[in-house]
């Protein structure tokens, strides 16, 4: 077994067996986690973070196919994250995108990363993130994101990484539907894959009017793509697309603000869950919650004004707490 | 063991069946663990998906007869990389003295023909890898 030191100058140095090594480590909530990512964080952040998301079987996977194919062309090194949904029952979950994936290794200098969704110790993005980090620290020039659009995970999207592809199909269903699911607010470039069905054209006029009438100020306007992924058709203007986005993304140091916002975000969402998890392992105890809800129980109080009792108890404790040393 | 198992499942080389391993692979899942599923692969491409996800198991599948050639490929390869852990388990219709030759000196670490109880392969899968632990 290689030291932790080992496995992180060995995927600093791009060997691909350390930086598997690596984020299995991180997925688990490892001990040595949080001085992994100490290690590798500054040698991340050159990478190009492309967020791939839509409706189950929509195309995204034989797009990332597709676009692995055409980043490779031009010389770029690619690390791809694909999260697929875990059983909320068992925990387990089927990872099917690299079905999709074809990926010639003795020409392509490309690594997969397959994930269930709940995989994670704090939340789709932070695992998504630390991963995609190992990655670009390893050397990989573009990282590119999948997640299935459905729930909240499309937002976290958004928040790791610097353009959306939002891949819809001539079945994605009315405009309502996609607004719904929040897909407007986060796509930078709109895909209507399957256009060899009927109902491409329909589908893209109407996210065109959608986002014609949308109110929100832009200063980008997200352009639609008509693609056939699994023929090849559309893969060039789509490459195209997602460049043109960088480069508007480039001035004003439009990039850098998006990506401390990323970073502010994160921070908030870590101290969160940092606290929550002080709290509940270290700070409250069970018993008291029983005692208050046997209480509630007997109506002699209400929820709201236990939760605040006990905050108050602890904002009482909390500086003893702190002196103590935890 | 407290953390999941991860398990890689292909279909070797241009096998064309699909109920089988399909349906293993869901069994899996239910039994908790994460199944990268791969569709049909040829052994360099299952090896380096064995090394990118970090697998614990390599699961094959084989109905073609092609298991005699690829299957102790894939074993090779694996340990040509460094993965020296990473069980290989075989599943198919398979002759049984190819069987013994495969868990033999093939290094396949088990057979399965195809009227394995799937218990049996999730039991077996979770006892392998908590022995390599
Ligand atoms: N007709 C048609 N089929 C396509 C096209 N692109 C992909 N498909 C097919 O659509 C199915 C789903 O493709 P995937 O790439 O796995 O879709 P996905 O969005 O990654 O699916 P999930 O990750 O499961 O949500 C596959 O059978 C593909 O072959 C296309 O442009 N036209
Ligand atoms: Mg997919």
């Amino acid at each position: 077994m290689q030291s932790i030191d080992q496995l992180i100058e060995g995927s600093l140095k791009g060997e691909k067996l350390s930086t598997s090594r690596l984020i299995s480590l991180v997925e688990r909530g490892n001990k040595h986690a949080p001085y992994v990512l100490e290690k590798i964080f500054p040698h991340s952040g050159e990478a190009y973070y492309i967020g791939v998301t839509g409706p189950p079987g929509a195309g995204k996977s034989t797009a990332v196919d597709r676009l692995i194919a055409r980043l490779c062309k031009n010389n770029f090194s690619v690390g791809v994250i694909a999260v697929d949904p875990s059983s909320p029952f068992t925990g387990g979950a089927l990872l099917g995108d690299r079905v999709r994936m074809h990926v010639k290794h003795d020409k392509m200098d490309v690594f997969i990363r397959s994930m269930g969704s709940d995989r994670v110790m704090g939340g789709l993005s932070r695992t998504t993130k630390e991963a995609s980090r190992i990655l670009d620290a390893s050397g990989k020039q573009v990282i590119i994101v999948e997640t299935v659009g459905v729930g909240q995970s499309e937002l976290d999207i958004a928040e790791a990484t610097d353009t959306v592809i939002v891949i819809l199909t001539p079945e994605s269903g009315d405009s309502i539907q996609i607004m719904k699911a929040g897909l407007m607010e986060i796509a930078d470039i709109f895909v209507v894959n399957k256009a060899d069905r009927p109902g491409a054209k329909d589908i893209s006029l109407s996210i065109q009017g959608m986002l014609d009438r949308s109110l929100r100020k832009r200063d980008w306007t997200p352009p639609i793509f008509l693609t056939t992924a699994s023929l090849n058709k559309g893969i060039d203007e789509l490459y195209e697309g997602i460049w043109s986005h960088s480069r508007y993304l480039q001035q004003d140091s439009m990039l850098e603000k998006r990506r401390r916002t990323q970073f502010k975000l994160e921070l908030r969402n870590r101290i969160e869950s940092e606290f929550s998890h002080i709290l509940w392992q270290d700070i409250i105890e069970e018993k008291n919650i029983d005692n208050l809800v046997q209480e509630i129980w007997a109506r002699k109080i209400d929820p709201q004004n236990a939760a605040r009792r006990i905050m108050g108890e602890l904002i009482e404790e909390l500086p003893g707490w702190l002196q103590r040393g935890g | 063991m407290d953390r999941k198992i991860k398990v890689v499942i292909a279909k070797l080389g241009l096998d064309i069946h699909w109920r089988g391993v399909y349906l293993v692979a869901q069994y899996l899942k239910e039994a908790g663990m994460d199944v990268v599923y791969l569709g049909n692969k040829f052994p360099a491409e299952i090896v380096e998906a064995a090394i990118e996800e970090d697998a614990d198991v390599v699961g094959l599948s084989s109905l073609c007869g092609n298991h005699l050639a690829l299957g102790p490929m894939v074993v090779d390869m694996l340990k040509e990389k460094g993965l020296n852990n990473v069980k290989v388990f075989l599943g198919g219709v398979i002759p049984l003295d190819h069987a013994k030759r495969l868990e033999g000196i093939y290094g396949i670490h088990r057979v399965y023909l195809p009227e394995t109880p799937m218990q049996t392969i999730v039991d077996e899968i979770s006892e392998s890898v908590r022995d390599a632990a």
